[in-house]
């Protein structure tokens, strides 16, 4: 299991995750002897990071890797000739909520095998950090932003992390946590009057128009006039 | 199953090299521009109320004269969190929500999500169940492709085939009626099986329709196929290779046209695909053109799905025979004191799922539709339901792919990647 020593965050309340459980219990009783070969792979070439293994509804292999060392062995399942997962499906997060830890879940094919894979790493909730896969695949880069987005995980090395569904200026925090209500951290007559203090010129002035994180040049209301157009 | 393909050998621009790129590119290098132009770059703004942005999609554009050097999407517009819905809802009100993302092929987005909650709670539903939900998904592919195929005709100016397309999209519509009672947002699957069987005479109205639908197709063939205008809007913009096409994670007509034969129907087979005959469309040259050819040759593989579904369609019962799933018959409740109570009971308790995750996923129209559901034990709610949607991963190649092509060429690339902002902005 984990190395480090569990603290507060990791208690379970309500229902244990395969992965909290060791040997005993009802939940032990899923947790089957690995026969993924990538798994077992895993196993072989990372003994002390895959924290635990199961096989999900019938027949999905789930493996649960430390967050420290995710790019290493992500990059191993990806590039080792007996793995070649080159297709990243799917990064998202899931909030169990009561304080547990948000994993962040990759969802893996090999095209060349035609296998998947499910790798899942659990990050503590005073450290959300993870390294970014987009040096790996460059599908990660919106799924991440989008996990960055939604549950506030940061993506170490992301060429790009900014919000992606939300507006950039949101303040309300990241919603798909379980602790942010439904309707919003606001009510809804601050949220009403933010809306209409909005300056909606504001997303089409040079702030707003970045590339790549870097600001553009834009006219300035002096240089507007066309070519040949005499200014005054 | 060995992957078969269909070759796609039609004739390619005769300025076209070798490797699908025009030999006289029409891409200004900057050491042609005549010096006393003034070459200040400049931004332009596509969106988001645009008609050839397909949805509310903003398109951010650093031009070099009519030279795209970069473009950046903003999306997030119809964001409605129904991520976030879902977790508050039981298994089977969700199920509205889901059409609600694709609102072009909607029953696939049905399937797809009840199919992932089955799999997870170990269902397994009637034969009957499996052929009609492979009907239905094949229909809302061809559905969904024509809504493509008429607005991608119309961005390149071609008016004809929008006609056509959206006349045959009207008569899946009124199957959709007659099957749901709705014509978008079907709602037509239930954990388990089918809000309802198919209605009388609902098979001989789809025999008319597959009758008749590849006169049209043919017509359209005909009209774009060989086109020079066509041919010249489409061959060798928006190029990307199989390796590329991979690691950004295409999928779907999209990543096929790159030459990679990836179909989730043949590499994961679900509902007996395997036994169905039909190929898979493989490009070549991983251009618009290509993905026209992919799209219009699958249209024609669902047709012939389609018919072999409707000679295997089983007799039987549509739900499993489960009590703790299926609601009893409507008349049963109203005139049955035990139907009341059980139906009362399912709908106030829901079904508990047991403790686990469960990622499945499928051929949509857009590409790799996967569900994932994570419950706890005993759980009448997923803990989370995500949707890997395919038309948000397809969008995120686009700065790639309309790099250094023009404006113009632009909004034949976004057209053809086939986004629905629904489901990117879920």
């Amino acid at each position: 299991m984990t190395d480090h020593p569990p603290n507060e965050l990791d208690v379970v309340s309500d229902g244990a995750l395969p992965s909290d459980v060791d040997e005993s219990g009802a939940v032990a009783s899923s947790l089957r002897e690995a026969t993924h070969p990538s798994v077992l792979g895993l196993m072989g070439e990372f003994p002390s990071a895959v924290e635990a293994q199961t096989v999900s509804a019938r027949d999905q292999a789930v493996v649960w890797i430390q967050a420290s060392k995710s790019l290493e062995m992500l990059r191993w399942l990806k590039d080792d000739a007996g793995q070649l997962y080159d297709m990243l499906s799917d990064v998202t997060g899931v909030d169990y909520g009561d304080g547990r830890t948000i994993e962040v879940i990759y969802q893996l094919f090999s095209t060349k095998h035609k296998r998947p894979l499910r790798v899942r790493c659990k990050l503590p909730l005073d450290k959300l950090e993870i390294d970014s896969v987009v040096v790996l695949w460059k599908s990660a880069d919106w799924l991440e932003r989008e996990v960055y987005d939604l549950f506030g995980v940061t993506f170490v090395g992301h060429p790009d992390l900014r919000r992606i569904l939300m507006p950039d200026d949101y303040e309300e925090g990241h919603p798909l946590r379980k602790d942010f209500p439904l309707r919003g951290r606001f009510s809804r007559a601050e949220q009403t009057r933010r809306a209409l203090l909005q300056d909606v010129e504001r997303f089409y002035q040079a702030s707003d128009l970045q590339v790549g994180g870097r600001p553009q040049e834009v006219a300035t209301p002096e240089s507007t006039t066309l070519h040949g157009e005499d200014p005054s | 199953m060995a992957q078969r393909k269909v070759e796609l050998s039609l004739g390619r621009n005769p300025e076209m090299g070798v490797d699908g790129l025009p030999t006289q590119t029409p891409l200004a290098p900057f050491d042609i521009l005549e010096p006393e132009i003034d070459t200040e770059q400049m931004l332009i703004n596509i969106g988001p109320q645009h008609p050839a942005t397909h949805g509310v999609l903003r398109l951010v554009c650093e031009l070099d004269g009519e030279t795209v050097v970069t473009v950046t999407p903003h999306i997030g517009y119809l964001h409605s969190s129904f991520e976030k819905l879902g977790e508050y809802r039981s298994w089977n009100q969700i199920v509205p929500l889901t059409d609600r993302m694709d609102y072009l092929a909607p029953l696939i987005y049905n399937c797809a999500y009840v199919m992932s909650v089955e799999k997870l709670m170990g269902i397994e539903v009637t034969e009957r169940c499996k052929v009609v939900r492979v009907i239905l998904m094949e229909l809302d592919r061809i559905f969904g492709h024509l809504l493509w195929l008429g607005t991608t005709a119309i961005d390149v100016g071609a008016f004809t085939p929008f006609l056509y397309a959206f006349q045959e999209r009207e008569r899946i519509y009124t199957l959709h009626e007659a099957l749901t009672g709705a014509r978008i947002t079907t709602s037509a699957t239930r954990v388990g099986g089918m809000m309802a069987d198919l209605p009388d005479g609902w098979i001989g109205a789809l025999t008319e329709f597959l009758d008749t639908f590849p006169d049209t197709l043919a017509e359209v063939h005909h009209l774009l196929t060989g086109n020079q205008i066509h041919i010249g809007r489409t061959q060798g913009i928006g190029v990307i290779g199989p390796e590329d096409a991979i690691n950004f994670g295409l999928t779907g007509p999209n990543l096929r046209s790159a030459g990679v034969d990836y179909d989730v129907r043949k590499d994961q087979p679900y509902y007996d695909y395997e036994t169905y005959d039909f190929e898979v469309p493989v490009g070549r040259y991983g251009d618009c053109y290509d993905r026209y050819l992919c799209r219009m040759e699958e249209m024609e593989q669902s047709i012939g799905i389609l018919r072999q579904a409707i000679d295997r369609l089983p007799g039987g019962p549509i739900n499993v025979d489960d009590p703790d799933i299926s609601l009893p018959s409507k008349t049963d409740c109203m005139s049955d004191m035990e139907s009341m109570i059980h139906h009362f009971k399912l709908i106030t308790e829901g079904i508990p799922a047991p403790e686990g995750d469960c990622y499945l996923p499928i051929e949509g129209s857009k590409g790799e539709l996967g569900m994932y559901v994570v419950a706890q034990e005993g759980g009448t709610k997923p803990i989370r339901w995500r949707v890997r949607p395919p038309s948000f991963v397809n969008l995120s190649t686009i700065p790639k792919l309309a790099e250094g092509h023009l404006v113009s060429d632009l909004i034949m690339i976004n057209a053809s990647l086939d986004i629905v902002l629904g489901e990117i902005d879920r």
